[in-house]
């Protein structure tokens, strides 16, 4: 059996609602941590950038599972929908971290949403995903048709994009870290793009 | 004098210092790496031993000083300062260190100088941070001469009167209480007198966001975010944000300085 055959039969083993029971603790574990001391002296910022991050990371998971079992045969189909969810789920966590514990002044909400770009930015990839997530179930495949779910689906690429873009425009100073998501991100996209696909296949 | 002044709004709000811990913990050192926790892992590996100031430009003793006969020409005293970063934190830190202003008459200013420009070390053998321009090393720094003598404008070389640990700048460095903390430049080799506004490392890698004087003012917006409030460090995850104060609370002191300046403009 070749290494990633070995893999593949190892995946089958991992249920996936253990998936969402251990990935679904980390922001407790990090709430945990904010508490004691464990992000530092200065934990809301931490905290946040932590949850943030985390979701930028599910985002890229998510959207490398397609190419992962194309071009390596890895197989993480079955993870898709959990990955998808918890990103969801670790970006408002992030967001309620932003607007309860970071932002506080309620009236600053607004100006901050419109003339901070990086908040609009993140706010706008945060709506484009709200319809994914709403209709991440076998229920809403079915009432859509597989056709219609996946076109609309296709919104992860703007707002994965959007994610990206909202961590590059809060950095300060010239940073890789950001330039590395993007850059991964449009990668992972470009490879969608049916004639790079047949080229590289 | 504005010692006396300081003080005495020192007692009257009663600032209470952040822990030792916060403060040699949290910092922003980019010569070290951009997390705050960067500075105090990997700032013992810069050398301060032996440590000298070059002071040069339009002064009538120029030279490099080194750190011990500074120290033994300088009165040292404490000093309790808020610190106001541009990212909205604050913490209130017992500095003890010297004014500015004596090490200036030190090597005598000239008539004819108005700036006063500054450098960090740049050894990137010792700074795992200088591998990619963040920003453009060296980081440097400046000041107008009369800021500069300001009573309020001190040289840092301890905390909590032991030395100074490295991750805050040692063995010297800048504080200027009113402006946001990336004006007071750590761990300073060379001062420079000069009749010109000298480049500072911020304004240098963007002028719209960061102004050559950068004071404190909660009502100038940085373009991507608000001014008006600061998060205290130390006060853990449901520490409620404080208003900032204009000039962070130096007002009485430094306003006059830029009487009848446009402060949106010269931000």
């Amino acid at each position: 059996m070749t290494a990633v055959a070995q893999i593949n039969a190892l995946l089958r083993r991992i249920p996936v609602g253990a998936v969402y029971m251990i990935c679904g603790m980390l922001p407790v574990w990090y709430l945990y941590l904010g508490l004691t001391g464990g992000l530092g002296p200065e934990p809301i910022k931490a905290l946040e950038h932590e949850l943030g991050e985390l979701a930028l990371n599910f985002l890229v998971a998510g959207l490398a599972v397609t190419p992962l079992r194309r071009f390596a045969g890895l197989n993480l189909l079955r993870f898709r929908r959990a990955i998808g969810l918890l990103c969801f789920y670790f970006l408002c966590c992030h967001l309620l971290v932003w607007l309860l514990l970071d932002l506080q002044i309620l009236s600053e909400i607004w100006t901050d949403i419109v003339k901070r770009p990086y908040i609009t930015v993140g706010m706008a990839a945060f709506l484009l995903l709200l319809p994914l997530a709403a209709t991440s179930n076998d229920q809403s495949v079915r009432k859509l048709g597989p056709l219609r779910w996946r076109r609309l689906h296709r919104l992860v690429y703007p707002a994965a994009l959007l994610g990206g873009l909202h961590y590059l425009l809060l950095a300060k100073g010239f940073r890789i870290e950001p330039l590395v998501y993007l850059g991964l991100i449009g990668v992972l996209i470009a490879l969608r793009v049916p004639s790079l696909r047949s080229r590289m296949a | 004098t504005g010692l006396a002044i300081a003080g005495r709004q020192a007692q009257a709000e009663t600032l209470e210092p952040n822990s030792w811990d916060e403060i040699t913990s949290y910092n922003n050192f980019y010569e070290f790496g951009t997390d705050k926790d960067d500075p105090k892992k990997h700032a013992h590996q810069m050398t301060i031993t032996p440590w000298s100031v070059r002071i040069d430009g339009m002064v009538d003793r120029p030279g490099d000083y080194p750190i011990e006969q500074i120290m033994a020409a300088m009165t040292i005293e404490d000093r309790i300062y808020r610190l106001r970063c541009v990212e909205r934190w604050s913490m209130v830190v017992p500095w003890s260190g010297f004014e500015l202003a004596d090490l200036l008459a030190m090597a005598g200013v000239q008539a004819g100088a108005q700036y006063v420009a500054f450098e960090t070390l740049l050894r990137p053998s010792e700074m795992p941070g200088t591998r990619y321009n963040v920003i453009e090393w060296p980081y440097v720094e400046g000041l107008r001469l009369d800021e500069a003598m300001h009573p309020l404008t001190i040289m840092a070389t301890g905390l909590y009167g032991k030395p100074l640990p490295k991750q805050n700048g040692a063995p010297l460095r800048l504080v200027v209480p009113w402006k946001y903390g990336y004006k007071s430049i750590k761990s300073v080799v060379r001062i420079t007198l000069t009749d010109r506004q000298p480049p500072t490392a911020w304004n240098k890698y963007s002028a719209t966001e960061y102004g050559f004087y950068s004071n404190v003012n909660p009502n100038v917006d940085h373009p991507r975010w608000s001014q008006k409030y600061e998060q205290r460090v130390g006060g853990g995850l449901f520490a409620r944000k404080v208003e900032t104060l204009m000039f962070n609370g130096y007002e009485a002191e430094v306003a006059e300085l830029y009487e009848g300046m446009d402060l949106v403009k010269n931000h």
